[in-house]
């Protein structure tokens, strides 16, 4: 099962925490954080389902393509589950 | 050129004098004798009348204010120090920094804290691009440029041009990890120790230790 | 706001006046006593629109953003807020003047000496 993972494209309005910049973007898994009380409910004072935290890392070309600096280096961001979707392995081992 | 202030150290609720300079060692800015503004009004109410409604004390924002005066990078700084010096201590600190931090006596509440290492080949750089989330448990107050835009935008898309524009030049091997601190995690990054600093001690090596190091753009100073 | 363009990062680096650590300490005591999160402050820092970035300045946000939050968890009504505002007005015209509390038990021009 691949450790990759691509981060979804909606663009609701309003507070979520995944940066735009990161949308459809595909990084790896690089831990997991546990579940924290999801941020979109809590930013309007609902009581919050826990969902799960994850550290993704990306590599400036995946992000910013031929803008990047150096394409090797990373970017490093919390994205939690339910914006990200697992990608079928063609890195898979 | 971007500039940090040797750290001298806080000694948690002995008090002080700053000779009129405030705990960062700038002097406070003059808010005094100026006009009201719309937005100190504000302030001012808000704290009423949560005082008022015996939502809180007089004393309890006064004590807040003091704890968070108390910290400093000095803090950090010390824990880093103890990295240097313990590897044991440094395994800890990168597998829990909040308990490793905890340990040493520093009470940083529930903070979330993971540290991240400089080495030879790798150079981390920490950022919030969506607000200004920062260690402050650790560290204090975040620096201006580390909430403002121009950082918070272009270190994510361009981190060597900011570096360098503090100084720091990264050759191409070194890999640049950015953090962009999105949720609940705040970051504290390992500076990496310099050389000739072998004979030092913990405290001497503290001093080495600045806060623009602790958030990426810089590097620990060399002995003299 | 990542990767947008943005000018020179400044070197500033000013310390706080007095009005600014209280705001940052209603967000510590507010928080804690659950009226609201940082998710909350950061919500509405967004929602004000990044206008606000030219117009105000950092702490003026934070402490619109508390407001904000603190109104709609219903720790005081707008009307005692702006009966509140109107009164610290009332007691002079500069911000040492106007932020002494009714009942002081400490004199608060003794702490930023």
């Amino acid at each position: 099962m691949s450790d990759r993972v691509r981060v979804s494209t909606m663009i609701p309005p309003g507070h979520v925490r995944t940066p735009y910049y990161l949308r459809g973007k595909v990084g790896e898994i690089e831990r997991n954080l546990g579940a924290f009380g999801n941020p979109e409910q809590l930013a309007y004072g609902l009581a919050a389902e826990t969902t799960p935290l994850l550290r993704v890392r990306f590599t400036m070309q995946e992000v910013w393509g031929s803008a990047a600096e150096n394409p090797n280096d990373l970017l490093e961001a919390e994205i939690f589950a339910h914006w990200l979707t697992p990608v079928e392995g063609s890195d898979a081992p | 050129m971007p500039h940090d202030h040797p750290d001298h150290n806080h000694d948690n609720n002995v008090p002080h004098s700053h000779d009129g300079l405030s705990p960062s060692g700038h002097p406070y800015r003059q808010d005094q004798d100026q006009p009201l503004t719309y937005w100190q009004n504000m302030e001012i109410s808000i704290r009423e009348l949560l005082i008022d409604k015996g939502i809180t004390t007089e004393l309890e924002v006064m004590h807040t204010i003091d704890q968070m005066d108390s910290r400093s990078p000095a803090d950090g700084a010390k824990v880093v120090a103890r990295a240097w010096v313990d590897p044991a201590f440094r395994a800890r600190l990168l597998a829990d920094a909040s308990a490793a931090s905890r340990e040493m006596g520093f009470d940083i509440g529930a903070l979330k804290l993971i540290a991240v290492e400089n080495t030879d080949r790798v150079h981390n750089v920490i950022v919030c691009t969506l607000c200004s989330c920062y260690p402050r448990n650790l560290l204090g107050f975040p620096p201006d440029w580390y909430k403002q835009r121009a950082y918070r935008s272009r270190v994510v898309k361009t981190p060597r041009a900011v570096l360098r524009e503090f100084g720091l030049d990264l050759p191409d091997d070194v890999t640049i990890r950015v953090h962009d601190s999105t949720a609940d995690m705040r970051y504290i990054v390992i500076p990496a120790r310099p050389a000739g600093s072998e004979t030092l001690s913990e405290a001497e090596l503290a001093e080495l230790i600045s806060r623009d190091s602790m958030i990426g753009v810089a590097r620990a100073q060399s002995p003299a | 706001m990542g990767g947008r363009d943005a000018g020179a990062v400044l070197p500033d680096d000013h310390d706080f006046a007095l009005w600014e650590k209280r705001v940052d300490a209603l967000m510590v005591i507010a928080s804690s006593k659950g009226y609201f999160t940082v998710d909350g402050l950061r919500r509405v820092l967004e929602d004000m629109g990044e206008d606000t970035y030219e117009t105000m300045t950092y702490y003026e946000r934070w402490v619109a953003s508390i407001n904000q939050n603190m109104v709609e968890a219903g720790a005081y009504s707008l009307a005692e807020l702006g009966a509140k505002m109107e009164a610290v007005a009332a007691r002079g015209s500069t911000y040492g003047e106007c932020a002494t509390h009714e009942t002081p038990n400490i004199c608060d021009g003794d702490r930023d000496v």
